[in-house]
């Protein structure tokens, strides 16, 4: 008798995702809240399946092919947790629209199932497919406001960019099956172990992964998509691509690269590392010039994923510890800021541009705190979370030998700094021009404030979570 | 027992907690009751930082009032907290001159009241925690999370202009320190502690120690600040509001200071011997170099600045002095003596530059201009104005008998016995200090009343008279009798000399 149990939240995302499907699509009219009530509560369940089926240690499934084991609860309950924060900011933008969408939860459903698939994949094309459905569902979401041309040019741009990208994957995979004959991770593993000396085709298909990974965490030199699909989406679909799927993104590496190709770690490493002193280079210094504020966090971002990828660059458990750290936290801060922009916008108009934030302290002092909580911790000033997601991986980076790395990467960071900074003196030092405050539903402001709350706390008490994480590669 | 008391957890711990309030509780229609609470928190804090004092044994080098708790497990960070010889007398200074501060503020901040009450409240929390931190990653908390008040002060109060200033200023520091980040890591990866007294004594190569000395140089030349990175302080100075103005001169200059004594010198003392000559030769270039900037300038705020930039250049050389005393000589007595010049100058130099901002503000506040052009005869309008600048002015140029004399005489007298091109380095500021002071006193107090916009000046209220009167007693009294400030740091820096005259190196 096969146990299911472990892949349960799956089978029970699926169910309820079908569900809300057919509640949408047979719901009474004016009754529009409906979709978003039953996808929170799935999602909510979902998490705390997650929470009691976990088993000590890992648990493979399927013959193999799907694994939970402590990494896998702490990102799903991560990008559980985080999505709902994201439904709850999607429902106060469309609520200024007039316009509740229920299709907009049901794919947000289903990517989110495909992340959770992600997660657990311990073979090449459970993972792969996991990315598909992700993908897929992401693609539909930034198109859903079909009469939008920029979001219709950033879900084509997205589209055929995330095509290649599966299409390099896919490449790269097809090299290590060559090669190993192997699809599952352990097995390639195995069979790595028993090749005697390197073997060039090896590292041409960890290129080709290399390249693919690098294509969905959008760094550079693959990151052209991502200031485009940030900015042309709507922005709750931005907020929601900047951060659970950056989660699944670092599962989809950490599986391939550390779970499978271990063996190979000094090769990949090389690869990482450029990747990772371009991406903070290149992010960091094109986010001064934007004046969108969306395009400055789609470069940020980019400037994020590079430091998150610095500890894997480490190639230790504690660099893959501080990989998730980091990973989780920006997640959170990233919701925030997009959050942000929601809250900011009035009579279903859009506040992305940088001048919308002048004068928010006189507006909304409160708001303006909140957002200067988030945009230093975005920079890294301690005593805030950001500060020690950047810790850890400097840590790491300079455990493993890599100082000159690291001097490169706080360098970048005080570049960094100074657009972070610009949006604090916006806020701060500028007069007001609209007389404007945020006016959105008190709800939404109460888990905005609770939001950068976690930044503060985690900023002030990280331990615990960093425990989390250390103990789930050890 | 009152010592049973977690002190120092209360000291940083009230006044940003009651700065939280302030901003909670405070809005724009009650400043009064800011001002009286941001009043009362400071006063508090100062209390609670009596029984420091008063309980401290000064027979010691060790780290007393010691907390330690664990704060991240998983890398043995603790908050651990603890004052010596060297960071009591700042973290007295800097409970003392919050309280100025709050009442400096009291009449011409009007906008956001609250806020501004509670940054410095903030600030001081976050200073006295730079001070009394012992655990590595504690200190560069408290060391970076202070940016953000002063950020605020500096953009939101400031002169015209204020955002470049304070986006300098933020940026400079905040330059500086991610290297000290990097070596405390490094420090951390090679000797599996955070705990700055583990540090102390870990060996090092002479590589190593130097590229830490590097990195720590960044960090603390930028606040200190030393030639050449000194630019964002005469720009933040005149931009600041009065209180961050005297803030910064006071206290924040002297984290560098502290950085040098607490991190460079015993973590990588070979690395200091091995660099002291650059350190001296910085050290003489803003003591002598910068002085003359500061006899040209035409603004009261930076002319005070670049004395502030030139004094601390004092500070410096008495601590990199040491080895060459100790080579020439070969007794620790006169690196001793040049270590406790530098402090006491640390400590004389909050009071002095503190005061004489103070003093600026007090003009600007009726005149709104800060240019010494502007003024002529003060002295006839605001004669007890004009008696406590001249003290202030005097003490800034060294006049015995002041604070401003003791440090720099021990340095002065201490750098001769390295070398005698030193000393006469260091004793042309006398000069100089005299020349730039009091002719900035001379132009802005005495002759004829210069226009109508003088003649109306009313002379210091009570809150005026009262905040520059508690300035001028310590410069009085530490100037005649420095003896409780030199004997609450003797045995600390005697120990400290002690250390940096071993040499821990390791060998490869």
């Amino acid at each position: 008798m096969l146990n299911l149990t472990p892949a349960l939240p799956e089978i029970f995302l699926l169910t309820m995702a079908c569900v809300v499907l057919l509640a949408d699509v047979y719901k009474p009219a004016g009754q529009t809240m409906i979709s978003w009530w039953l996808a929170q509560i799935s999602l909510l369940v979902t998490l705390f399946i997650v929470l009691a089926v976990q088993t000590d240690g890992p648990t493979l499934l399927f013959n193999g092919v799907y694994v939970t084991d402590a990494v896998s609860v702490i990102m799903k309950v991560a990008i559980l947790a985080v999505s709902m924060v994201a439904f709850v900011y999607s429902l106060e933008y469309q609520r200024a629209r007039e316009q509740i969408q229920g299709e907009y939860y049901v794919l947000g459903l289903f990517a989110i199932l495909g992340m959770l698939i992600m997660v657990s994949a311990h073979h090449f094309l459970v993972l792969y497919l996991g990315l598909e459905l992700m993908s897929l569902s992401l693609y539909a979401m930034i198109a859903m406001h079909r009469d939008s041309k920029d979001a219709c040019e950033a879900a084509m741009k997205y589209f055929v960019l995330g095509a290649i990208a599966s299409g390099m994957l896919l490449y790269g995979m097809s090299m290590i099956y060559g090669i190993t004959g192997n699809l599952d991770l352990a097995a390639i593993t195995s069979a790595i172990q028993a090749q005697e000396g390197g073997n060039a085709l090896l590292v041409f298909g960890v290129v080709f992964l290399v390249v693919g990974i690098g294509f969905k965490l959008g760094a550079v030199p693959f990151h052209m998509w991502v200031p485009d699909v940030y900015h042309g989406a709507p922005t709750p679909v931005t907020l929601f691509i900047g951060s659970a799927p950056k989660i699944a993104a670092l599962a989809l590496t950490l599986r391939i690269l550390a779970d499978g190709l271990q063996e190979l770690v000094s090769d990949w490493q090389q690869m990482l590392l450029m990747l990772s002193i371009l991406s903070i280079a290149v992010g960091n210094i094109i986010a001064i010039s934007q004046t969108n504020i969306k395009r400055m966090l789609a470069y940020s971002a980019i400037s994020h994923m590079g430091y998150m990828l610095l500890g894997l660059v480490a190639g230790t458990d504690a660099g893959y510890a501080a990989s998730l750290f980091y990973v989780i936290v920006y997640a959170i801060m990233t919701i925030g800021g997009f959050g942000m922009i929601i809250l900011l916008g009035r009579n279903g108009f859009e506040s992305d541009r940088l001048d919308d934030f002048k004068g928010l302290a006189k507006r909304s002092p409160w708001f303006a705190v909140v957002m200067m909580i988030l945009m230093f911790s975005m920079a890294g000033v301690p005593p805030f979370a950001g500060f020690w997601s950047k810790w850890f991986v400097l840590k790491e980076v300079i455990d493993a030998g890599y100082s000159g790395l690291a001097i490169a990467a706080v360098l970048f960071s005080v570049i960094g700094a100074f657009y972070y900074l610009r949006i604090i003196k916006l806020m701060f030092f500028d007069e007001d021009e609209t007389g404007n405050g945020i006016t959105s539903a008190p709800a939404t402001c109460m888990v905005m404030s609770a939001n950068s709350a976690v930044v503060v706390l985690l900023g002030l008490m990280p331990g615990s979570l960093m425990a989390v994480c250390v103990a789930a590669f050890s | 027992m009152l010592s049973d008391w977690p002190i120092l957890s209360l000291l940083v711990w009230v006044p940003v907690l009651g700065g939280i309030g302030v901003i909670l509780t405070g809005g724009q229609n009650n400043p009064q009751f800011s001002r009286m609470a941001a009043l009362l928190i400071a006063l508090l804090t100062f209390l609670i930082s009596i029984p420091l004092y008063t309980g401290f044994n000064t027979s010691i080098a060790d780290m007393q009032f010691v907390e330690n708790v664990p704060w991240i497990e998983s890398f043995s960070i603790n908050y651990f907290m603890g004052v010596d010889g060297l960071s009591l007398p700042l973290i007295l200074l800097t409970t003392f001159i919050t309280v100025l501060v709050i009442l400096a503020g009291w009449e011409c901040i009007t906008d956001r009241v609250h806020l501004y009450m509670a940054a410095f409240l903030i600030l001081e929390g976050l200073m006295i925690g730079v001070f009394s931190a012992l655990d590595a990653i504690l200190f560069y908390v408290f060391w970076e999370a202070l940016l953000i008040p002063m950020f605020l002060i500096i953009g939101i109060w400031g002169g015209a202009r204020r955002v470049y200033a304070t986006i300098k200023f933020f940026l400079y520091t905040f330059l500086g320190s991610v290297f000290m980040l990097v070596a405390l890591l490094y420090l951390y990866s090679v000797g599996g502690s955070f705990s700055i007294l583990d540090m102390h004594n870990l060996p090092l190569t002479l590589g190593a120690q130097k590229l830490i000395f590097i990195a720590f140089f960044l960090a603390f030349a930028v606040k200190v600040p030393m030639w050449p990175v000194h630019t964002w302080l005469p720009d933040a100075h005149v931009e600041a509001p009065t209180g961050g103005s005297v803030i910064l001169a006071a206290v924040m200059l002297k984290l560098g200071g502290y950085g040098f004594v607490r991190f460079s010198l015993p973590i990588a003392p070979d690395g200091s011997h091995a660099l002291d000559m650059v350190m001296i030769s910085l050290s003489l270039i803003a003591i002598v170099y910068i002085g003359f900037v500061a006899l040209v300038q035409q603004d009261m705020k930076k002319l005070i600045a670049y004395s502030s930039i030139s004094h601390m250049g004092f500070v410096t050389l008495g601590f990199f002095i040491a080895w060459q005393i100790y080579d020439n000589t070969g007794s620790l007595n006169g690196a001793t003596m040049g270590m406790s010049g530098a402090m006491v100058q640390m400590i004389s130099h909050g009071f002095i530059s503190g005061a004489m901002f103070l003093c600026v503000g007090v003009v600007y506040d009726r005149m709104h201009s800060r240019e010494i052009g502007d003024y002529g005869g003060v002295v006839n309008v605001m004669p007890k104005f004009a008696a406590f600048m001249m003290l202030f002015a005097m003490a800034n140029a060294g006049l015995p008998g002041t604070t401003g004399f003791v440090g720099e005489f021990l340095v002065i007298i201490s750098s001769y016995k390295a070398s005698f091109w030193y000393a006469f380095l260091a004793s042309i500021t006398l000069i100089l200090g005299a020349a730039y002071t009091l002719w900035m006193y001379k132009r802005v107090m005495f002759g004829d009343i210069a226009n109508e916009k003088v003649a109306a000046l009313k002379d210091l209220n009570n809150r005026e008279f009262i905040i520059l009167a508690l300035l001028a007693l310590p410069v009085l009294l530490f100037g005649i009798w420095p003896a409780p400030i030199v004997e609450m740091m003797e045995a600390s820096v005697q120990h400290l000399v002690e250390h940096i005259s071993q040499t821990k190196l390791l060998i490869p």
